[in-house]
């Protein structure tokens, strides 16, 4: 009885302490995370808007955190650099919470090494096949065998014509977009979406999403700067992380050779180099208006998209123009999400 | 029978194996010696080798290049409105005026290229820099004066020596036009490297020229004073009650194991527990240094109250007697006897915890406090970060003037971590009785 009514009378007191926000609060993706903040600094240097408070934590943090419910104890704004799934706009919903997405540009996800290394150049398939977790089984006498752990020690096991080193690459944790990305791309779309054998053994090329975990793929947690130092250090090793990383450390840092094409910035752009995503916020319709300074945030983005501004300068890969003005449009129309848009 | 008994040994033969024994016991204590001076040797060697690189790379860091302009204090364009507020200077064309006045350095460069070359000398701070020396000196309005403005990072990483020549054009963030026009300014002594005013003075940004660490100073600041004053009177009254009114019972001993949990619990769980109730339930704001606070306090409750138990329980009993023998009672015996004998080391305890409480940033993650935040906090319930994850933060950031940054901001840790650690000292020496 005691603990009831003391906690009834503790809800009461910290109930009128409730405050509204008066800043925009956003979180998520580490690959957007550098972007939004230097919108939200730029927001914040209009005198009539506080600076919006940008939090980093991976992608999922970010589409789970806007999806999580209404009010202003929640984010207003999900960053992410992989898009929402279906499943997870059903959280959204359950929630009854409505989104607007946003794209604003794209990211490549380079594999890079040190420039004292030679430069290498891989298939993105032979990539996936050095990577994914599991892999069909090599030695077989014309049966269509298994799918074994994935036996490859050195890059020159997969080729004799890649270097004669130990696969180690260091890259991102679960929680990251750039993760994901990656393992769509490479592991899935690249490596068993294409494989012969792994088609007729009827395994979903879905499940080669999984990285290796036997110490040929570290995690290197989100910290992109310490795999860019790891790499600086050990001249064997590679690292993934995105391209705005490549683009600050270019004199000491090279990008591999993915299916022929380089990772430059103008490759990315005009969509020759296959390994990138789009970047995206989720933005939570019910907090417009409520949350001052949205509306200005998200306008606040189309002044800095273009080429040659300063979002380009840090290494963010622009929309073609068509796209930049959907964009806007969608910001002032606001159309809600639905999951028919993510088919 | 010329054989002894065994284990009997004649005085004689006994003294005989006594003298044999003592080169081989000398020998042990002076291994035990060696072994306990070199752990302490290697430990100074870390110790000196975490100074020096931090001092290396950090004392660098709160120096940065500054380049002088003569910039015209164009009235009716800084000031369209003429009323010097925020609003009006935000409408200015500050930064117009600084880009005439590099142009004008670098003797009117024609052409795009050259003209965003020399532009990218310039920090994007520049313009709000002009605005705040207007509004210090509003006498010098409509004169031409000379003002120094940061340089850009990436120029200052070419003026330091980590972006050299020799690299090729491609390579470099900086290419040949740059430094072509920045070669110009140096030889013309419009250059200077001094202590960078930015650091103490600016906030978080994403420029690393003009970031600063003022923000999460104030921010550590608030979020410690909501720490203490929870912290602080819960945890040594909870000390009091248990050491010197509780009854010695089962119930009060497992309280006391479970405070030795507490203890041992990782800061983080305290994070998740603090999302958990105070703003998933009560609804409080994310990233604010009221919850931070309170999420610490808690975190640093087990610290003191064991400490201060320990504190208390130091005070020799034959005070509380005398108290008592002369009619005081427990709370005069207690308030007025043995807190004051027991203050050094409740106050030492505190100290600890609460230094242990700026290093923190595991806890703050979960409630928001690692988080880029521009504007200083201003109070306990405005959006702050603290000094620890600031650190955290500019170690991650690409751009290569941060990594200077960081370690500046480290020193200031570290001095804030001693000044705290020599507080506590001080007042040890200056309270400390003896009896």
């Amino acid at each position: 009885m005691f603990v009831r009514i003391a906690t009834a009378a503790a809800i009461v007191a910290m109930s009128t302490a409730v405050i509204a926000r008066d800043y925009v609060s956003i979180a998520g993706s580490s690959t957007v995370f550098p972007f939004a903040t230097i919108v939200a600094e730029k927001v914040g240097q209009n005198p009539k808007f506080k600076t919006p408070v940008v939090e980093s934590g991976g992608s999922s943090v970010g589409k789970k955190g806007v999806c999580d419910g209404v009010g202003t104890e929640f984010i207003d704004i999900g960053n992410a650099s992989s898009r929402m799934k279906v499943k997870e706009l059903d959280y959204c919903d359950k929630n009854g919470v409505k989104l607007t997405e946003i794209k604003v540009g794209h990211d490549g996800i380079v594999l890079a090494n040190s420039k004292k290394a030679p430069q290498m150049k891989i298939s993105l398939s032979d990539l996936g096949k050095a990577l994914t977790a599991k892999v069909p089984n090599p030695n077989t006498n014309g049966s269509v065998g298994g799918m074994i752990d994935n036996p490859f020690k050195k890059w020159s096991d997969i080729n004799p014509l890649y270097p004669d080193s130990e696969i180690r690459v260091y890259g991102p944790p679960t929680t990251s977009g750039t993760r994901a990305s990656f393992a769509e791309i490479v592991n899935e779309k690249a490596f068993c979406g294409k494989n012969a054998r792994v088609k007729a053994m009827g395994i979903k090329a879905k499940s080669c999403r999984a990285m290796r975990t036997d110490g040929a793929y570290i995690e290197a947690g989100e910290q992109d700067n310490l795999i860019v130092q790891k790499l600086q250090e050990d001249q064997s090793a590679f690292g993934i992380f995105g391209f705005s990383y490549l683009d600050q450390n270019s004199d000491t840092l090279q990008g591999t050779e993915l299916s022929g094409i380089t990772p430059t910035f103008d490759a990315i752009a005009a969509g020759k180099y296959k390994a990138s995503r789009a970047l995206y916020f989720y933005v939570k319709h019910q907090h417009m208006g409520v949350v001052p300074g949205i509306a200005e945030y998200m306008n606040e983005w189309t002044k800095h998209w273009n080429e040659d501004q300063i979002l380009t300068d840090t290494g963010m890969i622009p929309m073609p123009k068509a796209e930049r003005i959907e964009m806007a449009k969608r910001m002032k129309d606001l159309p809600v999400l639905t999951a028919a848009n993510l088919k | 029978m010329t054989d002894t008994p065994k284990g009997a040994l004649s005085p004689k033969e006994a003294a005989k194996y006594v003298a044999g024994s003592i080169a081989a016991r000398n020998r042990s204590e002076s291994w035990f010696q060696f072994w306990g001076r070199s752990a302490i040797a290697l430990a100074l060697a870390f110790l000196i080798l975490l100074f020096v690189g931090i001092l290396s790379q950090g004392i660098p860091g709160m120096f940065q290049h500054y380049v002088i302009l003569e910039v015209e204090l164009h009235k009716d364009r800084l000031d369209p409105q003429g009323n010097m507020s925020e609003d009006s200077l935000y409408a200015g064309d500050a930064g117009g005026l600084v880009n005439e006045a590099i142009m004008r350095a670098l003797d009117d460069p024609q052409g795009r290229k050259q003209k965003r070359a020399a532009r990218s000398i310039m920090s994007s701070g520049s313009a709000l820099r002009l605005n705040h020396f207007l509004k210090d000196n509003l006498d010098l309005i409509g004169q031409t004066v000379t003002v120094k403005f940061a340089v850009d990072d990436d120029i200052d990483s070419f003026l330091r020596g980590f972006i050299t020549r020799e690299t090729p054009d491609a390579d470099r963030r900086i290419n040949n036009a740059v430094i072509a026009f920045v070669d110009k300014l140096s030889a013309d002594g419009r250059i200077s490297y001094e202590f960078s005013d930015y650091l103490f003075t600016g906030s978080a940004s994403r420029n690393a020229e003009i970031a600063g660490i003022k923000g999460a100073l104030v921010g550590s600041i608030w979020t410690l004073l909501v720490c203490i004053l929870i912290a602080f009177p819960l945890g040594v009254g909870t000390a009091i009650y248990l050491e010197e009114i509780a009854p010695k019972n089962r119930f009060t001993e497992i309280i006391e194991i479970n405070i030795n949990n507490l203890a041992a619990v990782p800061s983080v769980v305290f994070g998740i527990m603090g999302l958990a109730i105070f703003i998933v339930f009560f609804g409080l704001p994310r990233s604010i240094p009221l919850v931070g606070g309170i999420v610490l306090a808690l975190m640093t409750l087990p610290t003191i109250i064991i400490s201060s138990r320990a504190a208390i329980r130091a005070v020799p009993p034959s005070i509380r007697d005398a108290a008592l023998g002369v009619g005081a009672s427990r709370m005069q015996t207690i308030f007025h006897h043995v807190i004051p004998l027991a203050m050094p080391g409740i106050l030492t305890g505190t100290i600890i915890g609460m230094a242990q409480a700026l290093g923190e940033t595991a806890p703050l993650l979960m409630i928001g406090m690692v988080a880029f935040i521009v504007d200083v906090p201003s109070g306990m319930l405005e959006p702050a970060t603290a000094l620890p994850v600031q650190i955290f933060m500019w170690a991650d950031f690409a751009e290569r003037m941060f990594i200077q940054k960081t370690s500046a901001a480290i020193i200031v840790l570290l001095a804030f971590l001693i000044t705290m650690n020599a507080g506590a000292i001080i007042l040890r020496k200056k309270l400390e009785r003896r009896w």
